[in-house]
């Protein structure tokens, strides 16, 4: 596979949340407008790449038997790094994720990438799968923000256009299983041709 | 602010000394941690297992069972740890990386004391178990718990009331889903999507419940 592959294929072909289905506490959980979609992406991408890279690089000195336990606190660790960064430097961003950021640990596109390729292939590789899946799962994210504010608020990334004619709806919790549904199958339409 | 929708019985009962304030707190807890706040269809955590596991109604009592038994033990070892070590020594910032250790040894702990105590036990749970890892709404609510810093009875009462709503989600949703098999559903819409558009159909009912117990 070529290295272009391998950061092309996350977005369509194993796009994480409308192929692989994974990780949909977060896919759910945090669109409700396109800006916290793209923050959960971005932050969960950065935790993928670092982790992908740490695990391929300590593979070969993990023993077999406690390589999850392993993995899971390397993961761990990057996700309090990007927690204290995100409360430092994007507060309102952090407050509107909340306790979604700590679960970026058991999000199981990560723990799924580290046992599928970072443990077996080399930390380039790894770096850029890591960016390939995280880029599917923000575009993802982002799109589905996208839809639900544009549904339930009549905005777009903050930007007001219709106020409040819209069906709040979508903002709230039905919504977002509602238009994750039907992107779904938007998405599987236009993948099959 | 607790009264405000509750039944003369109850206010009358309050009256009368025979209901406690705090019983009515946590009451409140309950009904808001089951039906306002239900776990999967409000608050977005623990959909894996939603999704995956609840196609027979049987297998999703299992898990909702296995998942009430991890969450109350696990709140109530996170609880020990945030208040009697993470917070004296100073250390929250390890609040992560701590739960997620304590929460993964602990499921592997009961799986090994179930084995050897409850054999019968472990058959029914067994399986559900290993997955119950991943389950982010365990870890979910053992931070949500610390957060609002409920003491510890609250805290158990919470993630036990949180569970049984994790299960009674599931179970409807199991049920609904047994009857969409026979169903004639369009090709591009079966299985996920078709699932999630009825989740989302069942969280607007949920829905329903927003103004019965101002929200604990």
């Amino acid at each position: 596979m070529s290295k272009l592959q391998l950061i092309t294929r996350g977005i369509i072909k194993d796009n994480p949340t409308f192929v692989l289905i994974l990780g949909m506490c977060p896919t759910l959980g945090v669109t409700s407008s396109a800006i916290n979609g793209m923050g959960m992406g971005v932050a969960t991408m950065a935790v993928l790449i670092m982790s992908n890279m740490v695990i391929s690089m300590i593979k070969n000195i993990v023993p077999d038997k406690v390589r999850i336990p392993v993995f899971i606190v390397v993961i761990a660790s990057f996700v309090t790094i990007i927690e204290m960064l995100m409360k430092a430097y994007v507060p309102s961003l952090y407050a509107s994720l909340g306790v979604f950021i700590p679960l970026i640990v058991v999000n199981c596109i990560i723990l799924g990438r580290a046992e599928a390729f970072a443990s077996k292939n080399g930390i380039v590789d790894s770096a850029l799968d890591g960016i390939g899946i995280g880029l599917g799962f923000t575009l993802s994210l982002t799109a589905i923000g996208a839809v639900r504010e544009i549904l339930g608020a009549g905005s777009i990334f903050g930007y007001t256009f219709a106020g409040d004619v819209m069906p709040l709806l979508f903002i709230l919790a039905p919504g977002g299983f509602l238009v994750l549904g039907y992107l779904m199958v938007l998405f599987n339409k236009l993948a099959k041709r | 602010m607790v009264e405000t929708n509750i039944s003369k019985e109850v206010i009358q009962g309050f009256v009368d000394g025979t209901i406690s304030v705090e019983s009515i707190t946590l009451f409140a807890v309950v009904i808001g941690a089951i039906f306002v706040n239900n776990v999967v269809l409000s608050q977005f955590l623990g959909i894996c297992p939603f999704l995956g596991v609840s196609s027979k109604v049987e297998t999703s009592l299992g898990m909702g069972m296995a998942v009430t038994f991890v969450m109350a033990l696990s709140s109530i070892v996170t609880w020990a740890l945030q208040n009697y070590i993470l917070v004296p020594f100073d250390i929250v910032y390890m609040q992560t990386i701590v739960f997620i250790l304590v929460i993964a040894a602990l499921v592997q702990m009961v799986e090994i004391v179930l084995k050897k105590v409850s054999p019968s036990l472990y058959q029914a749970l067994g399986i559900f178990l290993p997955l119950i890892t991943t389950n982010c709404a365990v870890l979910g609510v053992a931070i949500i718990a610390v957060q609002k810093d409920f003491d510890l009875l609250t805290t158990v009462v919470y993630s036990v009331s949180i569970a049984v709503g994790f299960a009674i989600a599931l179970v409807l949703f199991a049920g609904i889903r047994e009857r969409l098999e026979t169903e004639d559903v369009p090709e591009g819409m079966r299985g996920v999507p078709i699932a999630l558009i009825t989740a989302g159909l069942l969280a607007m009912a949920f829905m329903g419940f927003a103004n019965v117990v101002p929200l604990p």
